[in-house]
């Protein structure tokens, strides 16, 4: 094996064959994340059931019943939740990566990996509380009375796989901008609330008029969840077009965070 | 044969000064609205690394010495890519693994068993290796019954040995080492020792860092000795090592200004106490590191609060010209008080006796407290002559051991 060091130069192009050498370790690090997270918390798993339930009923209380918002002839809670298991996903690949260069200091300053790895395995752990809200949703849809159809099934991983790639792209961009301005875990929380309100997680994108609904679709989320919603509530046609937008607008932001992670990843270690 | 490492014209440049390590986007923003020349600019640049040139042989176990601040660390880091080089190129010829500290993202939260997995990976091993290799490790690190415990339950001996386990057997063409063996207790330090030096028998390159010369003479045939960023020589270990001893006699001083960012590269960058000054007195009140045989002296330290703060435990420890650390003595083991108010605080320490024998010796100083961690090791250096005349007694000069203890002789004859 044979290689230089030398001071980096213009664009640095992404060595795939090493990301994929150092696999093991990606896994190792979302296997951790997950046995520390369940054995910090007393309720554990039970966390990842109550957490969106609650938020549930908390918003069909306030929105649906009191504020009326209308949810395409389903019952508010159904429509709210199933926003909110994309929506709790994105949320929380997006806060994971952006923390996970700083949270992981120790690891950045003495240990040469590749760096993509951390924000990376931030955006695959949160996918097991998707998983287990994913359960929740088909016992809320039968006592609704809905039945989950095969395709709205088989579409929630294809849709799942976009919204990581959405969270892994602005988690790039934030978790290395986070290395040099540490005001930015500060912003984040912030950000993502604004971000659920112009997200059509607690209405539906029809309520926006119709020639203002492609800037809503920019948000590679609002197609994500409405699609969702189609397929596996039956609102009306689905629009098939909104999967490969969202797919656009989400590898957009992910070459974006890419290279910029790219431009920054050399030096983390010496400003961190 | 072609070198394993070939290092060539490599420079690294830091800035240091008024800017803090990382800015906040307001300051940024902030930034955009004033005149250029303004704020900003009074960054120092500094070379820690300079024009250096190093080929290294497979198989060659290779120690790197200087002081503090020599530039020892950033050449393992940048050979390591964890940071990149300002200037210059180096041509590897073979996977590299680093320990530039033991347990490198250990978690505690996590058992014994998890951790050797978490660290494993870490340290580039694949899980099949690790898999092969974990029952050798735990052989290895003694803490068989300790398996399926948190590691936050450990002592900072079991700690470590595990952590040392689990770098003992990575298998990688080139090791690099910084300083790893500071910890733990002896015996085991001797038992790593033996493994490392294994390594080197088995055709693998190893480059060390250490204060401490004797592993560096056991481990290393040869010895690269850096000062201010520069190679200053080169060669057989003993004989290097023997440039460095001499130096360390001829930077000898009885004060030392600890305000240098340099210093401190263990501290918590914003310690709300922090050294300032550190002296050597001798026993007519001089201020002089070079200290006569068993003259008692006075180690005064300096440090300057920010802040009022609580819990500050202040002290020093001296390790011996080769490294092994002696003993350490803090502040609060004389009951005295650990609140202090802001501003600056003067600590004195007696030595009296003086049980150190003939030889140099480095003082390391160190506070930690609520907010507070400023570690500067090899803060002076103190130099105890071979021969004095004390009080008109003569003393032989052909002590054995670093400790002259003071005892109380009596003969007895019987027939």
């Amino acid at each position: 094996m044979l290689y230089e060091i030398k001071p980096p130069k213009g664009l640095i192009q992404i060595n795939l064959s090493e990301l994929w050498r150092y696999r093991d370790l990606l896994y190792i690090f979302v296997w951790r994340d997950i046995k520390v997270r369940y054995k910090q918390t007393a309720v554990g798993v039970a966390w990842g059931v109550f957490q969106p339930f609650l938020t549930m009923v908390i918003f069909s209380l306030f929105f649906g019943k009191l504020a009326q918002v209308p949810s395409e002839g389903i019952p508010y809670p159904v429509f709210v939740y199933t926003g909110l298991l994309l929506w709790n996903y994105f949320a929380a690949a997006l806060t994971g990566s952006s923390d996970s260069l700083v949270a992981n200091e120790g690891i950045v300053k003495k240990v040469y990996f590749p760096r993509l790895i951390l924000p990376l395995s931030s955006t695959v752990t949160p996918a097991i509380d998707f998983a287990i809200s994913f359960l929740v949703l088909i016992a809320i849809m039968f006592y609704y009375g809905f039945t989950p159809t095969l395709i709205g099934i088989l579409i929630m991983p294809v849709l799942l796989l976009v919204s990581l790639i959405a969270a892994a792209g602005l988690g790039f961009l934030l978790s290395s901008a986070n290395v040099k301005y540490r005001d930015v875990r500060f912003i984040l929380p912030f950000f993502i609330q604004i971000m659920l309100f112009l997200t059509p997680v607690i209405y539906p994108v029809s309520i926006i008029p119709q020639k203002f609904q492609w800037i809503a679709y920019l948000n590679p989320m609002a197609g994500l969840i409405t699609l969702a919603r189609g397929l596996l509530l039956h609102t009306g046609v689905v629009d098939w077009k909104l999967l490969p937008i969202s797919l656009l607008s989400a590898l957009v932001l992910f070459v974006i965070g890419l290279v910029y992670f790219r431009k920054t990843e050399r030096f983390f270690a010496d400003i961190l | 044969m072609q070198p394993i490492i070939k290092i060539e014209k490599l420079s690294k440049k830091y800035r240091l000064g008024a800017r803090e390590p990382y800015y906040s986007l307001r300051d940024k923003i902030s930034e955009l609205f004033k005149f250029k020349g303004h704020g900003r600019g009074k960054t120092k640049e500094f070379w820690a690394l300079k024009d250096i040139n190093l080929a290294v042989k497979q198989g060659e176990a290779l120690g790197i010495i200087g002081r503090n601040g020599a530039g020892k660390s950033t050449l393992l880091k940048i050979l390591s890519q964890i940071t990149p080089p300002t200037k210059g190129k180096i041509t590897m010829r073979g996977r590299v693994a680093s320990l530039l500290e033991v347990g490198t993202g250990f978690h505690p939260e996590l058992t014994g068993r998890e951790n050797i997995y978490l660290n494993g990976a870490i340290l580039g091993m694949s899980r099949r290796e690790i898999n092969r290799k974990f029952d050798e490790i735990v052989a290895f690190s003694e803490i068989e019954k300790f398996l399926d415990t948190p590691v936050k339950r450990y002592s900072s001996g079991m700690y470590v040995r595990l952590a040392f386990a689990v770098a003992a057997h990575l298998e990688p063409e080139i090791l690099l080492v910084d300083e790893v063996l500071a910890v733990g207790d002896t015996q085991f330090q001797k038992k790593c020792l033996g493994k490392m030096s294994e390594v080197g028998k088995e055709g693998r390159t190893v480059l060390f860092v250490s204060h401490n010369m004797a592993a560096i003479a056991e481990l290393c045939q040869s010895c690269v000795m850096l000062n201010k960023g520069k190679i200053v020589k080169v060669g057989e270990s003993k004989k290097v090592i023997s440039v460095y001893l001499a130096n360390q006699y001829k930077s000898l001083t009885g004060s030392v200004d600890l305000t240098r960012p340099m210093l401190r590269r263990n501290s918590l960058e914003n310690s709300l106490f922090k050294w300032t000054q550190i002296q050597v007195i001798n026993s007519r009140g001089e201020r002089t590191s070079s200290l006569e045989f068993a003259e008692p002296f006075e180690i005064i330290i300096s440090g300057r609060a920010t802040k009022a703060i609580r819990g500050l435990s202040a002290g020093f420890g001296v390790t011996s010209a080769l490294g092994f650390p002696l003993f350490n003595s803090h502040v609060i083991d004389a009951e005295l008080p650990s609140d202090y108010p802001a501003g600056k605080i003067i600590f004195k320490a007696k030595l009296n006796p003086n049980l150190l024998g003939p030889g140099v010796y480095n003082v390391d100083v160190g506070a930690v407290g609520e907010g507070v961690a400023d570690w500067i090791p090899e803060a002076i250096r103190v130099n105890v002559e071979q021969v004095a005349s004390k009080a008109g007694k003569a003393i032989r000069s052909n002590y054995d051991g670093i400790v002259v203890h003071p005892c109380e002789w009596s003969v007895q004859l019987k027939r």
